[in-house]
């Protein structure tokens, strides 16, 4: 489709503001100024407003298509979430008037909504306190590693290594490494797909400043060994992370603080409805146990004994600021509504039929396609597509063609400990007719592999441009017009 | 209320499918000892309920507040084009967009998104955003430690203080040297700054206009940079590029910015969007997804996310960074508010900006035992030294309806009596009136005290 920028009619306008109503007194020296540009294009509102409607109708979302992609909780966005959002009370509301003198007064209706669904976060994780600031979840995972070495240096223990799955998503490893550790990667065991705990055991010891894990993990299974796990990083004064990535499984069944995880991320575009946004914006709450709590960071909001909300920033112990304000705070008040509309019941029954809706899924297709670990998952499945493979049709071929009939695809080559991995999140939104619908496909498309795997090649055909060559762009850098 | 369609009798159903009896038993892993201890969270409500509930919250902030406050953040007009563009679905329920078939929309706005901010920055390439100006700052820093292999950072004292402590909170268990280089209204100072570069210096970080609103050409302090190898990273404000020169024909090597002044609302701090720039040569070592522009099998031009091999899903413990997600739908924003102003819009935008602030100093200039630092040019935003505190001032104001600016001395301990002052084009002449007469009100009620140093 056609660049915005060739669409550019010098001279055409798209909006007319206001005639300047004071005299013209500003004047910048020449030696501060531009000579030329910049070059933006000039465009009228409706051709804004048509090039961009053209390129919305050229991507999938959940609005259009099923999206079943797996870890990424890609559930239906409430429309009402939304509109709270745009209320004036919160979208004008500038971040730095509670900074001012009593300015905390100012704010009231902000203030509570950030307490408020940090409690709720709270009572849901069984975690202590939470901060709302990380603005997505690979920045919660920082966030945590930060409190993980305050706690570390408050202490005087020397420690440089965290010990990460090697099922993890990538970002935990590269989350780690970035605030200042060690990886040590533990293997998955292949019979059960969870953490090998003798493996873990031969890792961990006084150098082990923490265990990062997603439970249920990225195979969709959730680890009967934490127990076990939990005592092994105590005798070492090592650290539990939880990474809160697949919370949406565990809502009223599990609490990762009731199990001793001292820090946790929860990722509020996934498990709390609020929209993905085509990669962001985000939001990545991190909860902390009583030990780390000290170590928040600041600003923080307190209810005071008249029932008035107000920021605290006096936190000697604290990592200070990740965030220039109090995080991605309409994102966080989507989620705060949409946990008030499901209220605890809500919260249940959507973990309940995501479980249902992945374990549906996953039994339908596990005579077409081989499933690694058949056992329960939890909201998503994996499996894998070894056979169609071996017949010249790998997962990605699988997902190309997925795509001609109507479904983004699962996740795939993900985890990368299973070999042509797909990986199926269906959510709790979805009806059984949808998934019957992606299940006849997945049905069709194993079919049609021991048929005549070429015809794969070619796929996706319905889409505005086919396969794209990857090499080339990165080749050629081609990244701005 | 409940968004899940299935009925009782599709569950049983699919239980069946299953073969499990119940949904209970789909948990049986979990063990009873670990089962929740407490659950006890408010029962649902209806959508109406929960309306009723935010709109009584949304009206206890005062966003109604005439406002004079910047700091980094500003209150510019919103064509509702950009709210009517940012709300079509298909853009805001997709993911990031790893099948590039079915996401060239996002795809293409995010490379015409990465043109806009070459175009404003007149720098070579630009990542699809960071999470905001402050983290774009602190990832800008680990880019110039990792090219150049040097521990130290100069970071200039005209840095918005917040991401000044950002970058300090985000390092603190990191061997990196921060050295900073105090400003006081003016620009950076270049006896300082050149003093303090040395063979292991591995970027100096700048920022234009900088937090005091103060217009600075920093071509000298980047050609000094680079005579030592070093990088220079300077953090802009993107409506002044309208009319200022670009970082990149001065040389600068990484920029970095808030793009929230393009077309994203105030949000009492987020979402925002952090976007950066830097030249081909160091393109490999910046963080966060990139759209690249290619071809398909049968010639056709698409988009893909490109240089992927930086990124922490390929490369994990050794990316450059441990982004994931960027701010996509903020940057999708940003673009359709440039596409709507076009260059000569954005360039009115800042010319009104420039034109009111000024006029807003003339203003206040005739307000007794006031004064208007005018050491420097300045862009949208400057400093008044008030003959009082300026957090009292500044309470005072609002009673009066205004959020009047930003009193310095909770950043800078010394400059408890200025306050920073900004002025968008939403502000009229009847406004900045209105608050020159609230102001000598405020300023009547107390006993003028002796003028504080400027330099203090």
């Amino acid at each position: 489709m056609t660049i915005i920028f060739k669409k550019s009619i010098p001279g055409r306008r798209g909006v007319t503001l206001p005639e300047l109503d004071v005299e013209p007194l500003g004047k910048i020296p020449d030696g501060y100024l531009r000579t030329s540009g910049p070059e933006l294009c000039e465009l009228s509102e409706l051709d804004v407003v048509r090039h961009f409607t053209e390129l919305s109708r050229k991507n999938f979302g959940v609005d259009t298509n099923f999206y079943p992609l797996g870890s990424c909780t890609m559930k239906y966005n409430p429309k009402m979430c939304e509109k709270i959002a745009q209320l004036e009370g919160f979208s004008s509301l500038h971040p730095l008037l509670p900074q001012l003198r009593r300015g905390g007064m100012l704010t009231q209706g902000a203030l509570a909504v950030i307490y408020e669904l940090e409690r709720l976060l709270c009572e849901i994780t069984g975690m202590e306190a939470f901060t709302l600031q990380p603005m997505a979840g690979a920045h919660g995972e920082l966030t945590g590693m930060m409190l993980i070495a305050a706690y570390h240096k408050n202490k005087g223990n020397r420690k440089n290594e965290v010990i990460i799955p090697d099922e993890a998503h990538g970002t935990n490893p590269s989350s780690a490494a970035i605030a200042g550790y060690i990886v040590k990667p533990v293997p998955t065991n292949s019979e059960t797909g969870m953490i090998d705990v003798s493996a873990l055991e031969a890792l961990i010891g006084p150098q082990t400043a923490a265990i990062m894990m997603t439970n249920p993990n990225t195979l969709g299974i959730f680890n009967t060994h934490i127990e076990k796990i939990a005592q092994l990083s105590r005798k070492f004064d090592a650290l539990l992370y939880y990474d809160g990535a697949n919370l949406n499984a565990i809502l009223g069944k599990f609490r990762p603080g009731d199990a001793r995880f001292d820090v946790m991320h929860v990722n509020l575009h996934k498990t709390f409805a609020t929209p993905h946004g085509g990669g962001g914006p985000g939001a990545g709450p991190v909860g902390v146990g009583k030990r780390l709590e000290e170590f928040l960071p600041v600003s923080r909001v307190i209810k005071r004994s008249d029932g008035t909300y107000s920021l605290n920033y006096d936190y000697p112990k604290s990592i200070g600021y990740i965030a220039p304000f109090y995080g991605n705070f309409s994102v966080c008040l989507k989620a705060y509504a949409y946990i008030l509309m499901l209220g605890g019941k809500g919260l249940v029954e959507a973990g309940e039929n995501a479980v249902l809706n992945a374990n549906y899924v996953m039994h339908s297709l596990k005579n077409h396609y081989t499933v690694p670990f058949l056992r329960t998952c939890m909201h998503e499945c994996v499996i894998s597509a070894k056979r169609q493979a071996a017949l010249g049709v790998g997962a990605l071929d699988i997902a190309k063609m997925l795509i001609d009939e109507g479904f983004h695809p699962p996740t795939v080559y993900f985890p990368l400990i299973v070999k042509e991995a797909l990986m199926i999140e269906p959510t709790e939104t979805e009806s059984k007719e949808t998934m019957d619908s992606f299940i006849d496909a997945m049905k069709t498309i194993a079919r049609k592999a021991q048929e005549d795997p070429s015809r794969f090649h070619g796929a996706p055909r319905t889409t505005p441009v086919g396969r794209l060559d990857e090499v080339k762009a990165a080749r050629d850098m081609d990244c701005s017009a | 209320m409940s968004y899940i369609a299935n009925t009782a009798r599709q569950q049983e159903e699919m239980l069946r499918v299953c073969g499990v009896s119940s949904i209970g038993e789909l948990f049986k892993d979990i063990p009873e000892n670990l089962r929740p201890r407490s659950f006890s969270l408010p029962r649902g409500k209806s959508e109406l309920e929960v309306h009723q509930i935010l709109e009584r919250y949304a009206a206890q902030n005062y966003s109604h507040l005439i406002n004079f406050l910047g700091g980094g953040f500003y209150d510019h007009f919103i064509p509702a084009a950009v709210d009517a563009i940012a709300s079509r679905s298909e853009f805001y329920t997709a993911y990031t967009p790893y099948q590039p078939e079915l996401s060239q929309g996002t795809l293409q706005a995010m490379y015409e998104f990465q043109s806009d901010v070459c175009r404003l920055t007149g720098m070579e390439i630009s990542n699809a955003s960071l999470y905001d100006g402050g983290t774009a700052l602190y990832e800008a820093c680990q880019m110039a430690i990792h090219a150049t292999g040097r521990p130290k950072i100069i970071v200039d004292g005209g840095v918005n203080p917040i991401y000044r402590k950002m970058l300090y909170s985000y390092t603190a268990n990191l061997s990196i040297d921060f050295c900073e280089i105090p400003v006081s209204h003016g620009q950076s100072d270049r006896e300082k700054v050149f003093a303090a570069l040395d063979e292991s210096t591995a970027g100096v970080v700048l920022q234009n206009p900088n937090f005091f609103g103060v217009i600075d050409n920093h071509a000298d302090i980047v050609d000094k940079c680079h005579s030592l190898g070093i990088l220079a990273v300077q953090s802009v404000y993107p409506v002044s590029m309208a009319l200022l020169k670009p970082p990149g024909e001065i040389g600068v090597d990484i920029v970095t910015g808030e793009g929230q002044s393009l077309g994203i609302p105030l949000s009492f701090g987020g979402p925002y969007i952090g976007f950066m720039a830097t030249s081909k040569k160091l393109a490999r070592k910046m963080p966060g997804r990139i759209v690249g522009r290619t071809v398909d099998g049968q010639g056709r031009e698409g988009f893909v996310l490109t240089l992927q091999a930086r990124e922490q899903h390929i490369r994990r413990e050794k990316a450059t960074s441990n982004i994931c997600t960027n701010e996509a739908l903020c940057a999708l924003r940003v673009h359709a508010y440039l596409s709507l102003l076009g260059s000569q819009g954005l360039r009115e935008v800042a010319e009104l900006c420039l034109n009111k602030a000024a006029y807003a100093k003339n203003r206040f200039k005739a307000i007794s035992h006031v004064k208007v630092m005018e050491t420097s040019p300045t862009f949208n935003e400057f400093t008044l030294l008030l003959p009082m505190d300026a957090a009292e001032a500044a309470g005072k104001m609002i009673e009066r309806g205004f959020a009047p600016g930003f009193p310095l001395g909770r950043y800078y301990p010394g400059m408890e009596n200025y306050l920073l002052v900004a002025v968008t084009e939403k502000r009229t002449r009847y406004e900045i009136g209105a608050f020159a007469e609230a102001l000598e009100d405020v300023l009547r009620s107390f006993a003028p005290q002796p003028t504080l140093s400027e330099n203090t």
